[in-house]
């Protein structure tokens, strides 16, 4: 198992966000976390970087159980990890080019002329070649998410997480950033997990589907299984019915 | 009603537990950024630009404010000596205040102001856009990145920009005396020698270094502890200029306990 969540527990102050939540991510596969907003996606997520650490429970990652790492020995995991924030996190005083190369600069592995080829490629990828020079603030919602990307996969990361990464964008815009993530792991191969509450690119780009509910684990399953499912909550969920959900809780 | 006598006690008590976190939260990213020094390819190629931003860009601000402290300094010593004490005092007050008072702090209450607030605006605003946690995904360790380079920029430049107000105040207030006092130079200078002390230079180098240090940390801590959003942003920079504006008041009458 390359990624596993084994009963987590995760609370901030009187709220309770994680309670005994349990996941496993195979090699290979792109595993989609759905789960309505605010019900704790995004610090499940933060979990498998270790920029949280649990309560209660364990998380491992390539074999290594993050809440026991030294502080070194986790920087070196998470260059094993990229991660694609929902709002990019791009820094605003750096070009889309030293936003991108910034991750290879830290790994101190490469030249200055290495790290130029590889950001052009990751631009590349993501289909934003010719605006390694803008900056954050002149780019599109669209443009930010693939350039969020092509920092994430510029070095060449075992894993990708992705938190929400097709949300307030267009449809078309969806569907190429739904086409990237496949790219990445039917090319790159690279281990996915996906958090978002859009149905159809759920569909689109996942190998599993998993459920996130009141702190749980309530799904997890095929694309075809989760259309199949009969368990009131989730359906209620996948087809935007809340008075489903509301019988069903 | 037990609860109305109770209340303000509790709000008080309420108020002194945040004081405490918050004196305990500013002692554990002091330690964590000392610690970072080992991270020199991390900070090592940020120092210069922050010492630009926080030294070069406060020049200005700190010039104005002194050229005016130093006239109105000579005109009121000229006013309240007149018909006493010889003229040439002007220099003496002048001298003495630029150096142990006005110019440290003074040009550390406009810092305060310029760098304390740009630095939690700036590293609060990374911190609701996730680019602090950005960062650690890519290995970098926040503190090294953020924290170091500033505290460290502030402690270099603001000795020297105090240095640059404490000459600039002294040369209008010399200017002032020529002009406006009838007081020749050799007067003036007569006047700024005679009690003259070597630590007096020293005094004002150790306040504008802590003042430095203080108001480049909180604005660090205020923006690393910022949350929810653009609101959130603004109020941690209204707390970071207001806090480290009280801490160089409370550190200028330390010092003046313990040194003087």
């Amino acid at each position: 198992m390359s990624i596993q969540m084994n009963e987590v527990y995760k609370a901030f102050g009187d709220v309770r966000v994680l309670e005994g939540f349990s996941l496993e991510v195979e090699e290979g596969e792109t595993l989609v976390v759905l789960g309505r907003s605010g019900s704790g996606k995004s610090v499940m997520l933060k979990h498998i970087v270790g920029l949280l650490l649990p309560d209660k429970g364990n998380v491992w990652v390539d074999g290594q159980q993050i809440s026991n790492l030294p502080t070194k020995e986790l920087y070196l995991l998470r260059r094993k990890v990229g991660y694609v924030f929902q709002f990019a996190a791009l820094f605003d005083s750096m070009s889309v080019a030293e936003n991108v190369g910034m991750g290879l600069e830290r790994m101190k592995e490469f030249s200055r002329e290495e790290i130029r080829d590889r950001v052009e490629e990751c631009l590349t990828l993501v289909g934003l070649e010719g605006l390694s020079d803008r900056f954050p603030a002149e780019l599109s919602g669209g443009q930010k998410k693939r350039a969020g990307i092509a920092r994430a996969i510029a070095i060449r990361p075992k894993y990708l997480l992705y938190d929400e990464p097709t949300t307030g964008l267009d449809p078309l815009t969806k569907a190429v950033i739904d086409r990237l993530i496949l790219r990445m792991n039917r090319e790159l191969g690279v281990t996915g997990v996906v958090i978002t509450h859009d149905m159809e690119s759920a569909y689109r780009v996942g190998d599993r589907i998993a459920m996130l509910y009141g702190g749980r684990r309530r799904f997890l399953g095929t694309p075809d299984e989760l259309r199949s499912t009969t368990d009131g909550v989730v359906k209620g969920f996948v087809e935007g019915r809340p008075e489903l959900l509301e019988n069903a809780s | 009603m037990t609860e109305r006598i109770l209340a303000p006690f509790s709000t008080i008590g309420r108020r002194a537990v945040a004081l405490a976190a918050g004196i305990g939260r500013w002692g554990m990213l002091t330690a964590e950024t000392f610690r970072s020094l080992r991270h020199v390819d991390v900070w090592g190629r940020l120092l210069l630009q922050q010492m630009a931003k926080i030294g070069l860009d406060s020049v200005p601000i700190a010039v104005f404010i002194a050229i005016f402290t130093g006239i109105v300094l000579s005109l009121q010593a000229s006013y309240t000596f007149t018909g006493a004490v010889p003229l040439y005092f002007v220099g003496v007050l002048v001298g003495k205040t630029m150096m142990l008072e006005l110019g440290p702090v003074l040009t550390g209450l406009a810092l305060s102001g310029r760098v304390g607030a740009n630095i939690a605006a700036e590293i609060g605003t990374m911190r609701v856009t996730e680019q602090i946690d950005a960062l650690e995904t890519m290995a970098y360790p926040p503190v090294a990145y953020l924290v170091l380079p500033r505290v460290l920029a502030g402690i270099i430049m603001f000795p020297v920009v105090t240095a640059l107000a404490i000459a600039v105040g002294i040369g209008s207030g010399w200017l002032t005396a020529l002009q406006l006092l009838d007081m020749s130079t050799p007067e003036f200078v007569r006047g700024l020698t005679l009690f003259f002390e070597p630590f007096d230079v020293t005094f004002a180098f150790i306040k504008a270094t802590s003042f430095g240090f203080v108001v480049t940390t909180i604005g660090c801590l205020f923006g690393f502890h910022t949350r929810g959003g653009a609101e959130g942003v603004g109020t941690s920079t209204t707390q970071a200029v207001v806090v480290s504006s009280m801490s160089i008041l409370v550190l200028d009458a330390f010092w003046a306990v313990t040194l003087l």
